[in-house]
């Protein structure tokens, strides 16, 4: 475990946030986006936020998985959990995302249906070998980081001709959602939200590389520098984004270097261009819906796209009426806004996506971040 | 003396439960004699009656009953049936109790291999014997396969609370002191490693202990204790923010301060877990006035099961009953309920 304790040593933690208090300009807003829930997480739960000075603050982007899933695909993944014969299998978090009318799997699996909570997609293919008269599909969710595991038990269950199993595909690109938050009118042209810098990907980064951001620095001139999921690493990425700043600059910077790369994993990215193409359109909870922004499987593998086995029809969903999950995931609101946070609205009985998943803006709050409004309040 | 005439042996090795080991025919008096007669053995139990019947002291009497429903049955440091003697003696104890005597009622699920039942038995007779606390009644149940996971285990127990102590979850006070017996998360990550779906070794060990006479020497050195709890389910986080809402009062904990084992610290991490919402079946947990505390800390270091103990915080006063954690790192936070089960994170 040293090489983890490095990473969350306090007396650093002490000096970076010294030197971030010393060289944010006085007068001067930052406002940085972390786009990750694994970032959100760390601050959350490191207090992170107890070590900036006011002037600089953070940004809950929409890269949570579980967050951005529509209701349409929660209904979509109940509607196969409650095929007779069939068992479902998933990512744990996935089990409590709220569908529509109050149910979720871990509702639909109490009333019967046999729904599984899995470490990894290979752990599903298992299954299916174990259970060849069950139909077995795999409930596949993710940004970049979850999608070459997908692809590889597609490859490995079209190898062994598993006819019982198959992939129900939600994986989705960072890419695209970054760029839908930088295209959106309150950032680009209203500049209601301010949005300076970002904070990019750790693991999805060691899959795509840092070269795809180089295009969001230059366009959008903003700064983004990729950070790993340990606090120092959130800590040291805001220091370089707030120099940049200073000085005028919106590079790409990689704090991460440790394991990301300009190109990044080509083996990864290889398969996943082998089983994987872009579909035109595909709807995000708060984004609502981003051209190119997901994929799906090919052609040579549709007899294991549930999508095709089952037919499923899309559907669009709205949110529960109150809930500002889609304003939060797109950093416009924060979940103290919102009515129903804490109230109808807790991690015990999410209403929303964003208080499920411990990577969710709202659950962080929630669970990590409380006393701070409690603190605000007697002010 | 036996009730039964001797029938063929019960086949300890091959053989396995069945319907009418909980039939209430000879096969299960042959079961009941054999295996949990002869292994609990003990004055009360060998008088075969449907209840046992003893004189119990003047004072305040404690009762707790807990049940067992651990997967996998076996793990490393223990098993269902010395967790079952384990826990319900310190939920006794936790009021500063003397155990005097426990019950046992066992739910067992057709088809469970008579050895692994033997081994569990044993086990725990081993542990009450060594806890000096007999299981002086009890209860069989045979369910139909698929009615039950294996085996079910309740216990219930009782004790007499010596003259003088008033420990209750309701008792901390701002100013107080909050202190752990040791290192959190052992036994919760050491019952992960086991299940199949996970797949990972570890050289670790549940804590499974009996912790009656540790606390016997805490309350007789600090009789002003306050509260005391086991941190099992839901872990040290649970466990305090039960007694922070009990008591009306704020808790302020030091990550630093919390002692936690390498290897739990790295499962966890493995597992998107965190130690502090991990069961522990070996730990408590002592609330106390905070001048007491360094007294109370040196009679828990001198004990074994206390060798590890720690002041990790003390009890503030708060409107909202939040237990804050000062991190490691610098900054605060909220240590909460858990919300569901601890459910691991996918990217």
């Amino acid at each position: 475990m040293k090489y983890i304790d490095e990473y969350r040593d306090g007396a650093m933690a002490r000096k970076i946030a010294a030197a971030i208090a010393a060289e944010a300009e006085p007068g001067r807003d930052y406002a940085l986006m972390e786009f990750c829930g694994g970032h959100t997480h760390a601050i959350s739960r490191y207090g992170i936020e107890d070590l900036l000075p006011a002037n600089v603050r953070m940004i809950h982007g929409p890269g949570c998985p579980v967050c951005v899933l529509p209701i349409g695909r929660v209904d979509n993944a109940i509607e196969i959990a409650r095929t007779p014969g069939t068992i479902l299998c998933t990512y744990g978090d996935l089990l409590r995302v709220p569908g529509s009318k109050r149910t979720s799997l871990l509702k639909v699996k109490a009333e019967g249906a046999d729904v599984r909570m899995v470490y990894s997609a290979a752990d599903s293919l298992k299954i299916a070998a174990e259970h060849p008269d069950k139909q077995v599909v795999f409930f596949a969710i993710g940004f970049e980081t979850t999608t070459p595991p997908t692809a590889l038990v597609l490859k490995q269950a079209k190898a062994q001709n598993l006819k019982n199993f198959s992939v129900f595909c939600n994986h989705v690109l960072t890419p695209s959602a970054i760029r839908c938050i930088l295209e959106s009118p309150e950032v680009r042209e209203l500049g209601t939200v301010p949005l300076d810098g970002f904070i990019g990907p750790a693991h999805v980064s060691t899959v795509i590389g840092s070269k795809p951001y180089d295009y969001f620095a230059e366009e959008y001139q903003k700064p983004v520098v990729i950070a790993g999921f340990e606090p120092l690493d959130v800590l040291q990425a805001i220091l370089m984004l707030v120099r940049q700043l200073n000085e005028g600059r919106y590079d790409v910077e990689n704090e991460f270097s440790r394991a990301v790369t300009p190109e990044g994993n080509k083996k990864a990215q290889a398969v996943v261009a082998e089983l994987f193409e872009l579909r035109r359109l595909f709807e995000w909870r708060g984004l609502g819906m981003v051209p190119y922004s997901a994929l799906r499987i090919k052609e040579p593998y549709a007899a294991w796209d549930a999508e095709k086995r089952f037919d499923i029809k899309p559907l669009s969903v709205p949110d529960v009426k109150a809930c500002e999950c889609g304003a939060i995931l797109r950093g416009l609101k924060r979940p103290v806004d919102c009515k129903l946070f804490g109230k109808a609205c807790t991690p015990e009985s999410p209403m929303g996506s964003c208080m499920v998943s411990a990577e969710g803006a709202c659950a962080a709050y929630w669970t990590y971040g409380r006393f701070r409004q409690n603190q605000q309040d007697k002010r | 003396m036996t009730l039964t005439r001797k029938g063929p042996a019960i086949d300890f090795v091959n053989g396995r439960v069945d319907l009418t080991h909980g039939g209430g025919g000879r096969a299960m008096a042959q079961l009941v004699e054999e295996l949990f007669v002869a292994s609990f053995d003990n004055d009360m139990l060998n008088q075969r009656n449907d209840q046992a019947s003893f004189t119990v002291g003047a004072g305040r009497m404690v009762m707790t009953t807990d049940g067992y429903v651990i997967s996998p049955m076996f793990f490393p440091g223990g098993d269902i049936g010395s967790l079952a003697v384990h826990g319900t003696v310190n939920d006794v104890a936790m009021a500063g109790a003397v155990p005097i005597a426990l019950s046992a009622s066992f739910i067992i699920e057709e088809g469970l291999p008579l050895a692994d039942l033997k081994r569990i038995v044993q086990s725990m007779a081993a542990a009450s014997k060594e806890a000096g606390v007999p299981i002086v009644t009890g209860d069989t149940k045979v369910v139909e396969k698929g009615k039950g996971d294996g085996l079910f285990i309740s216990t219930t127990g009782i004790g007499l609370v010596p003259e003088g102590l008033e420990i209750s979850g309701d008792k901390a006070r701002p100013g107080d002191v909050i202190l752990v017996s040791g290192t959190m998360g052992d036994h919760g990550v050491a019952v992960m490693s086991q299940r199949e779906s996970l797949g990972f070794e570890t050289s670790l060990k549940s804590d499974s202990a009996a912790l009656h006479r540790l606390v016997a020497e805490m309350v007789a050195a600090v009789p002003s204790i306050h509260c005391l709890r086991d941190p099992t389910r839901g872990g040290l986080a649970a466990t305090l923010n039960e007694m922070a809402t009990q008591s009306g009062v704020g808790m302020m904990i030091y990550e630093a301060k919390i002692p936690v084992r390498p290897e739990v610290n790295g499962a966890c991490e493995l597992l998107g877990l965190d130690p502090l919402y991990v069961a522990n079946e070996g730990k408590l947990i002592a609330i106390c006035p905070g001048d007491q505390a360094e007294r109370l800390l040196a009679v828990m270091r001198a004990h074994p099961l206390g060798a590890d103990a720690a002041i990790i915080g003390e009890v503030i006063p708060d409107d909202h009953h939040f237990v804050q954690m000062e991190t490691a790192f610098g900054g605060k936070r909220v240590v909460d309920w858990l919300a569901g089960e601890q459910l691991p994170r996918i990217c």
